[in-house]
């Protein structure tokens, strides 16, 4: 993931040029992994193998891979309850995160985080956060930390449409703005504020909010990784800048319930709409029929991803239903430093 | 008092407490060049307390920090910071104001370290103040620093006198955790002698203000005076006042507490924030575990009056305990 200021620069040439690489290809097998891994979370849930709920981030990684393949590993992502795809799209290995999601030791938070609370410092993920809009806080003073050190990392806030009923996102995005920190907000717009419609929650237009304190504000198809690709590395170059923050509000659909118990949903949204996004705005689906009709990717090469994937998440979840528990007398070690 | 004895054959000065904190902030963040202050008002106009005037001359704004009066966010880009290599130090004016930072301070500052499996820390200071009889009515006096004390992760200074002030928040800054620092409004003024060198004093280890034998005060910040100067009425009783200033709610030195009230015999608890659910209830079962085959009494507390602190001074002064009030609990504890 991490690219030199070199490798970056090439990669712009191409793009310009239209001459792709395999960097798609690339893209596709992130946003399959990520696709691959939730499903494998069900079906723990389903089997009750797995502690507790999980919020499936299916059908929104376009949102994570194409942003985060915009960034550095040393460059910085605060997450959301709904965060596997993220921790994965910055990096994160699928042993140690299955392995988190089951409360075992050897789980990127020693099984103490779980779901909701996996971070991984090597990939600069500061962590998944479970109070909604609660870290939008902390990707601002990761910002701050970075401007002040003096470094051209970035940091990226992931959140739903859920937090923008949050006053500390604007508290935020004001200090943000205000002081130019290189911090992207991304708002995945999945439509639904866990059991209702953003728009019976949410008043006016989403961008026009970061736009009035004077944020690039971007409402843009979160289903197209090339899209949210090419908007991220946009925020990304102009924050490296330091010309400041931006705003991008992905539009975005969760496949899955609010949460992995959340199975009947008719009377909040429509199967005939899940049917709808599911048929025809499928992340995964798009990118590979994009792949198929550029040439870049024939049926065998994707049949070997998958396959290549399948493999991976197999193992991954294997190691992870074999590893040990932590000891019973962790329960109060790392309360304090 | 040995730390203080020891200081004082060096060189020390009296200084006051808003001095001996300004003094603190100062030396660490010349020693540290990952120390900074983010607060509204922290810079030109040294906070409303006046305590920061001249920070900003020496260390800029790029590390003493004008915020918008967004207290949520303050505090939230404060854990943000220290987790990527900062050490900030997030002024919240008034201690009412922590209201705000609740989710901050609660769900993210004190649990990131142990939610990342002891991968992540969070070192940053938030300093506040306490205390009431400032005529600030109901939203600018409270001591709320038992709201903090409560939640495991935390770390909370009350501080009483310029030297343990000084000490005290120099450990603060230099501890990985995240520590609330609670600073009496009405004490800013205070003098005491301070040496001149470098010293800390260690989170976690009480202070024995003043020995004595017949009962024991467990005092906090505000109330250690409060204690002292009813130890010094009780003189004329005959009761000798043991006054044990507990520096820290979290860590508490729970042995000092423990071993003077086995000593005494006899234990009132003081602070000043609301009686009910207080420090002063977590204290008094300390004694009450510890020292229960040795008391001659029952450990009796004194909070603030459990009533949103009034504005009429007639009433306000009602709700703080007073030295009075300590001294005439003490003499009916000891029969007198």
């Amino acid at each position: 993931m991490a690219h030199t200021k070199k490798k970056t620069a090439k990669r712009s040439n191409r793009e310009a040029s239209g001459v792709h690489d395999e960097r798609w290809l690339h893209f596709y097998r992130q946003m399959l992994k990520i696709r691959r891994f939730e499903d494998e979370v069900n079906q723990l849930y389903l089997g009750a193998k797995m502690p507790g709920l999980a919020h499936l981030y299916i059908g929104e990684e376009a949102v994570a891979v194409g942003v985060c393949e915009a960034l550095r590993q040393d460059d910085y992502i605060t997450s959301t309850h709904r965060g596997h795809g993220h921790c994965i799209a910055k990096g994160a290995a699928l042993d140690r995160m299955f392995a988190e999601l089951l409360g075992k030791e050897a789980g990127y938070c020693r099984g103490k985080g779980g779901s909701m609370h996996i971070a991984d410092q090597d990939t600069g993920n500061l962590g998944a956060n479970a109070i909604v809009g609660g870290s939008a806080g902390i990707a601002t003073g990761a910002a701050l930390s970075i401007k002040l050190r003096g470094t051209d990392q970035v940091a990226v806030c992931f959140f739903g449409d859920g937090a923008l009923g949050q006053g500390l996102l604007y508290e935020s995005m004001n200090m943000a703005a205000l002081w130019r920190l290189p911090v992207i907000f991304v708002c995945e717009n999945n439509q639904y504020t866990e059991y209702s419609h953003y728009r019976e929650t949410t008043a006016g237009d989403v961008k026009a909010r970061a736009a009035a304190f004077g944020l690039p504000s971007h409402s843009i198809d979160g289903q197209e990784v090339r899209t949210v690709h090419s908007a991220a590395l946009d925020a990304v170059a102009r924050a490296r800048r330091g010309e400041g923050p931006s705003f991008l509000e992905c539009q975005t659909y969760r496949f899955h319930g609010h949460h992995v118990g959340d199975i009947d949903r008719a009377y909040y949204r429509s199967k005939s709409e899940e049917e709808e996004w599911k048929s025809k705005r499928n992340p995964v689906k798009l990118l590979a029929e994009w792949l198929t009709q550029n040439k870049l990717a024939g049926a065998a090469v994707l049949a070997k991803i998958e396959e290549e994937i399948s493999t991976e998440v197999k193992t991954a979840v294997e190691f992870a239903l074999n590893a040990p528990f932590p000891p019973a007398t962790e329960v109060s070690e790392h309360v304090y430093a | 008092m040995t730390q203080q004895s020891l200081a004082v054959e060096k060189s020390t000065r009296e200084i006051t407490f808003g001095q001996a904190i300004y003094e603190a902030l100062a030396e660490e963040m010349r020693r540290d060049p990952t120390v900074f202050v983010i607060g509204e008002d922290v810079a030109e106009a040294g906070t409303p307390f006046k305590v920061l005037s001249g920070l900003v001359r020496e260390f800029g704004t790029e590390r003493v920090i004008d915020s918008p009066i967004s207290e949520a966010a303050i505090a939230g880009i404060g854990v943000g910071a220290a987790m990527t290599g900062m050490r900030p130090i997030v002024d919240i004016m008034f201690g009412d104001f922590i209201t705000l930072t609740m989710d901050q301070m609660v769900n993210q500052a004190a649990k990131i370290h142990y939610m990342s499996g002891g991968k992540l820390k969070v070192p940053m200071v938030l300093r506040t103040t306490l205390g009431a009889t400032r005529r600030s009515a109901a939203q600018h006096s409270q001591s709320l620093h038992a709201w903090l004390s409560h939640i495991p992760g935390l770390k909370v200074v009350v501080p009483a006198t310029p030297y343990d002030a000084k000490g005290l928040l120099k450990s603060a800054i230099r501890d990985d955790n995240p520590v609330a620092f609670f600073e009496d409004k009405m004490m800013y003024q205070l003098k005491g002698m301070v040496p001149a060198e470098e010293y800390l004093i260690p989170l976690g280890v009480a202070d024995v203000k003043r020995a004595g034998s017949d009962i024991t005060f467990v005092a906090t910040s505000s109330m250690v005076h409060v204690a002292l100067d009813a130890a010094k009425l009780l003189e004329a009783e005959r009761i000798s006042a043991e006054v044990v200033d507990i520096r820290t709610t979290v860590p508490l030195d729970k042995q000092t507490i423990i071993e003077s009230a086995r000593k005494t015999s006899r234990a009132i608890v003081i602070d000043e924030g609301y009686e009910r659910y207080g420090v002063t209830a977590e204290i008094a079962s300390v004694i009450a575990d510890g020292a229960f085959y040795h008391l001659d009494a029952p450990v009796q507390r004194m909070g603030a009056m459990d009533v949103p602190v009034p504005f009429s001074p007639v009433l306000e002064d009602q709700t703080v305990p007073t030295p009075e009030a300590v001294a005439a609990m003490a003499k009916i504890l000891c029969g007198k």
